[in-house]
């Protein structure tokens, strides 16, 4: 028993317990808090690991940065409950079922199959050592940029698309009034005067 | 006791836990200093005395306000969310003051065989610790104005998120460069790649008249600031930026949105926000002088060494607390629109295309005719830039007409 | 846009925006878009940039402003009422409490309509101390307007610097009159008494500190990009709408409209002074800025050159020991520091005024912010009313 333990303990606990509140807490930014809650526990379960690049990047991307833009969505456009009732997809319900025994099963593997299967088969300690002698980040970034290019720069290629894709929907938007500032060249004023406000 | 120090994981650990007491209350006096010393400055650029009442020249005046905001009643609307509204100061708090254990405040003590480094915690991830700091720091911000349940702080917290998110990337991507110039993420390493002089740079190598001018400026210290000033003015910028102080203070602009996020905040929760701010400008300081200006670099006479890097570390960082200050003093608060606009049209472009140049100048075996070509580049892109400028600002001087008519 | 827990969105909106949202769904061939709730923002009655209990109702969408109207008459007294049960004397000290800024200008156009009815010739000495007097207020006024509009847009040093520029001014006035913003001092016929030993210097030396460092001002905040960027076509009044809405002063000046009563109707001895009137051509709030500041160059011109053509002799004509205008009626008109203030006197011969109809500056500007502000930001907002130089108990009276 030492003080690892205990903190992996309470971020065990926060991660889990937050989890189980975020699925019932009534108030959508309530929601979105224990979601961040989550996160950050994961990420220092990540960093008791010696994971530490993962466990910046979890607090940067998922905490710092997706979380917040959506309160921010939450807050500005405000998602009452008659809405969040409304499901577009069909079957949803039985899919998400599926999809989560899925998930459950791969957890179940990975668990008994034991750590071999993860860092490459090098064992318990490989994080360790790795740690030691190239560092964290340099074994991360030569992994990412030299054996697993490809998938990399496919996904930054996926983003790039998404990114073109909310582009294109906030220009047309923008004859509306939406997304002025940041669409409108220069944000110049006399375009926005002439542009009609929806009621 | 030796109980106690192996469940906490041995010598190393208590170690940590002294160096974290130690530095939180050296930041939390920094931070009631810095108070009244802005307060100071202010008031003499105001050609006013400014506080002169408690301690000399006033100098327990923050501790004074403290213990009146201690004091006070808390107050909370009824429309608020209670959890949140507690929990927003604390969001706001907590964060600043955690960024500050990657920072190196001097190089290293010895006491009796065991050497002490002067940081709380040398991580090889620093640089994205103080990013996530950044980020989480965020929260506090938006909560607080959307717990209040109050128009004037929904909108403040409106601001704030989207500034601060925008800002966060410009912030983070001027680091890039850095990191990359100095090839860790460890803010010790960074400072360590620091030392030296101009001239040990093989920067200008090969490169016939820049080759010689370097070598003339082998007295400057090998600060990144020079290499990398593009980086740090967009640093600059974006950290003014996340510490919501003039001129990017609108997420709190007292005469447009009251006191935007913190309105409906009172007593020791409004002090929360108030030390907060505060300790943030301290740590944005604190790390353009590790990044930019060799952190606790500078002479170092025989005389007590371990004391003079300390003191260069503090002597940097006030100079950038007086910048913060003065700025203050000085500058009227941004719109809304312009703020996005430098945000991401000139700061984040900016920083990517700086990215790029240190990418190629800095890779082992680039030939002279290459780093000419780049800087070539860059300087046409810079006059450009320079030339266009904003065009509202172009034709800024609108033309005046005095008029005399009358007697005769 | 939702607004914390329980803060409810507007009612009629929402109502509309649903079955505007729930027709487009029943086309189903509307173009994508998204919903945003208008919002309705309380400015004021107590808020930092409005100078006082001055409420805008503004309807907001995000950061913009759809429509804003402003309510005045938190801060009525019923002068125009008040003055028909006071004599002469009395009304004095009450219409220099409209424009708390202007005390002297205010009591001016009361002094000259009674001396108008009344037929009484006022000493040179005494109409040149006015003038010199009331170009002296109007510096104080426009200093305290530029301190105020700097520090609405965020920069607070300039505030201190008019402060300090005001209290060598304010020192002047106060050995003449004993007064810092309420003087007194102008009587029907002359003044209440001499100035006293000092005056003159002490004003010259305010007046000449002011000259000097205008210059010193422009540059700390006229010349500031993100001032420019702030004003420079922002709430932009036109002309034609200015004079539609009987805008006057400095703000029409600042919309190109070229007027200025002390030289298009003079009264007192502006005739014999060699003064300038600022104008500029846009309407923005830069160019109002711009006339506020330039125009107190030119009274600071006006005062010295008053006090050194300053004629010796009595400072009160031969007024009657009761002040009693006879039967009739009269308009005077004057330039205020905040545009022309009209007193329209009628008179039935009694002690008391029959009806004064007082035409404040501030009351007629103001009328025309809801025009200026519609589809601005929130933050032009507080730069197009710091830019409307109002003083609150001018337009309430």
């Amino acid at each position: 028993m030492n003080i690892e333990v205990v903190v992996f303990g309470v971020s065990f606990v926060v991660a889990l317990g937050s989890s189980i509140a975020m699925l019932f807490a009534k108030n959508a930014v309530h929601v979105a808090l224990f979601l961040v809650a989550a996160q950050v526990a994961l990420a220092l379960t990540f960093l008791l690991q010696g994971a530490y690049f993962i466990a910046a990047v979890q607090i940067i991307v998922y905490a710092g940065a997706i979380m917040v833009l959506f309160l921010f969505v939450v807050m500005l456009l405000g998602v009452d409950r008659r809405e969040a009732l409304i499901e577009p997809l069909s079957g949803q319900r039985t899919i998400a079922v599926g999809l989560g025994a899925l998930l459950a099963a791969e957890i179940v593997y990975v668990a008994v199959k034991g750590t071999e299967f993860v860092i490459g088969g090098r064992g318990e300690d490989a994080l360790v050592t790795i740690n030691e002698d190239p560092g964290n980040v340099k074994a991360l970034a030569r992994a990412l940029f030299s054996d697993y290019l490809l998938p990399f720069e496919a996904t930054s290629v996926l983003l790039v698309v998404a990114i073109v894709g909310v582009m294109v929907l906030a220009r047309r938007m923008g004859h509306e009034g939406f997304l002025r500032e940041t669409t409108e060249d220069e944000g110049s004023e006399g375009a926005e005067t002439d542009a009609e406000v929806p009621a | 006791m030796n109980a106690i120090v192996d469940f906490l994981g041995g010598d190393i650990v208590v170690t940590a836990i002294v160096k974290t007491v130690v530095a939180f209350a050296a930041l939390l006096l920094t931070t009631l200093i810095v108070v009244w010393a802005e307060r100071k400055v202010i008031a003499d650029m105001q050609a006013r005395i400014g506080p002169n009442r408690w301690g000399p020249y006033g100098i327990l005046q923050t501790l004074a306000d403290g213990i009146k905001l201690f004091f006070k009643e808390d107050f909370r609307p009824r429309t608020a969310d209670k959890w949140t509204f507690a929990l927003a100061p604390v969001l706001a708090m907590v964060p600043s003051l955690l960024a500050f254990a990657i920072v190196p405040i001097g190089d290293h003590i010895t006491i009796g065989d065991r050497r002490i480094d002067l940081i709380v915690a040398d991580l090889n991830i620093g640089i994205l610790y103080f990013l996530a700091m950044g980020s989480i720091g965020v929260y506090g911000v938006v909560l607080a104005g959307w717990a209040s349940g109050s128009k004037y702080p929904l909108l403040g917290g409106i601001r704030a998120s989207a500034q601060m998110i925008s800002y966060e990337i410009a912030l983070g991507l001027s680091l890039v460069p850095v990191v990359l110039a100095a090839g860790s993420l460890s803010t010790v390493d960074i400072v360590a790649a620091q030392a030296g002089s101009v001239s040990n740079v093989s920067f200008f190598n090969g490169v016939p008249v820049l080759e010689q001018i370097a070598e003339l400026f082998s007295f400057v210290p090998n600060w990144y600031i020079w290499s990398q000033w593009p980086a740090f003015f967009i640093f600059l910028i974006a950290g003014i930026a996340e510490t919501n102080r003039a001129p990017f203070d609108l997420p709190e602009a007292e005469t447009e949105l009251i006191a935007g996020f913190h309105t409906e905040y009172s007593g020791i929760r409004f002090a929360l926000f108030f030390l907060g701010e505060y300790v943030h400008v301290v740590i944005i300081s604190a790390m353009a002088v590790t990044l930019f200006f060799g952190g606790w670099g500078g002479p170092k006479p025989d005389f007590l060494p371990w004391i003079w890097p300390i003191g260069w570390f503090v002597f940097k960082t006030g100079l950038f607390v007086y910048l913060f200050v003065w700025l203050r003093a000085t500058m009227p608060r941004l719109r809304y629109d312009r703020l996005m606009w430098l945000g991401w049209k000139r700061l984040i472009p900016a920083s990517l295309v700086w990215i790029m140049v240190t990418a190629v100048v800095n890779t082992e075996g680039v030939s002279r005719n290459a780093r000419l070509v780049v800087f070539g580049i860059l300087f046409v892109i810079v006059l450009f830039w320079l030339g266009k400028g904003d065009p509202r600002l172009t034709g800024a001087v609108t033309p005046q007409r005095r008029r005399v008519h009358g007697p005769s | 846009m939702t607004t914390g827990p329980t803060v409810e969105p507007v009612d009629a909106s929402e109502v509309a925006r649903r079955a505007q949202h729930e027709a487009e769904e029943s086309f189903g061939e509307s173009e994508p878009r998204l919903d945003t709730e208008e919002m309705i923002l309380n400015v004021g009655p107590q808020h930092p940039a409005t100078h006082g209990v001055f409420r805008l109702l503004a309807t907001i969408d995000g950061e913009k402003l759809i429509h804003a109207e402003p309510i005045i008459g938190y801060m009525h007294r019923g002068y125009e009422k008040l003055v028909e049960q006071r004599d002469y004397r009395q009304i004095t000290n009450l219409v220099s409490r409209m424009d708390w800024l202007s005390g002297i200008n205010n009591e001016l156009p009361l002094a000259l309509a009674l001396e108008k009815l009344m037929e009484i010739e006022v000493p040179p000495r005494a109409t040149y101390l006015r003038v010199a007097m009331a170009e002296m207020n109007r510096i104080l006024n426009h200093l305290m307007f530029f301190a105020s509009f700097g520090a609405e847009l965020g920069a607070i040093t300039p505030t201190f610097y008019a402060f300090r520029e005001r209290e060598d001014i304010q020192l002047a006035l106060e050995m003449a009159t004993g007064g810092r913003m309420h003087f007194g001092f102008f009587r029907p016929g002359g003044l209440k008494e001499d100035v006293p030993a000092g005056f003159f210097d002490q004003a010259l030396k305010g007046v000449r500190q002011v000259i000097e460092r205008l210059n010193q001002y422009e540059d700390l905040l006229i010349g500031n990009e993100i001032f420019k960027q702030r004003t420079i076509d922002v709430g932009v009044l036109e002309k034609e709408v200015a004079y539609s809405y009987g805008v006057s002063g400095p703000i029409a000046r600042g919309s190109d409209i070229d007027f200025d009563v002390r030289k298009d109707d003079p009264y007192l001895s502006y005739e014999d002074f060699d003064f300038e009137v600022c104008s500029a051509p846009n309407g923005d709030c830069f160019d109002r800025f711009w006339v506020l500041v330039h125009e107190v160059a030119e009274s600071a011109k006006i005062v010295e050159q008053a006090i050194e053509g300053m004629p010796s002799g009595p400072i009160m004509g031969k007024v009657p020991r009761v002040v009693q205008a006879p039967k009739g009626e009269v308009y005077v008109r004057t330039e205020n520091p905040l545009g022309e203030l009209g007193m329209y006197l009628i008179s039935d011969g009694d002690r008391t005024p029959y009806r004064l109809k007082i035409r404040t500056p501030s009351y007629s500007n103001v009328s025309a912010l809801s025009h200026v502000l519609k589809d601005t930001y929130v933050s032009d907002m507080i730069a197009i009313l710091g830019s409307f130089f109002f003083v609150l108990g001018d337009i309430d009276r």
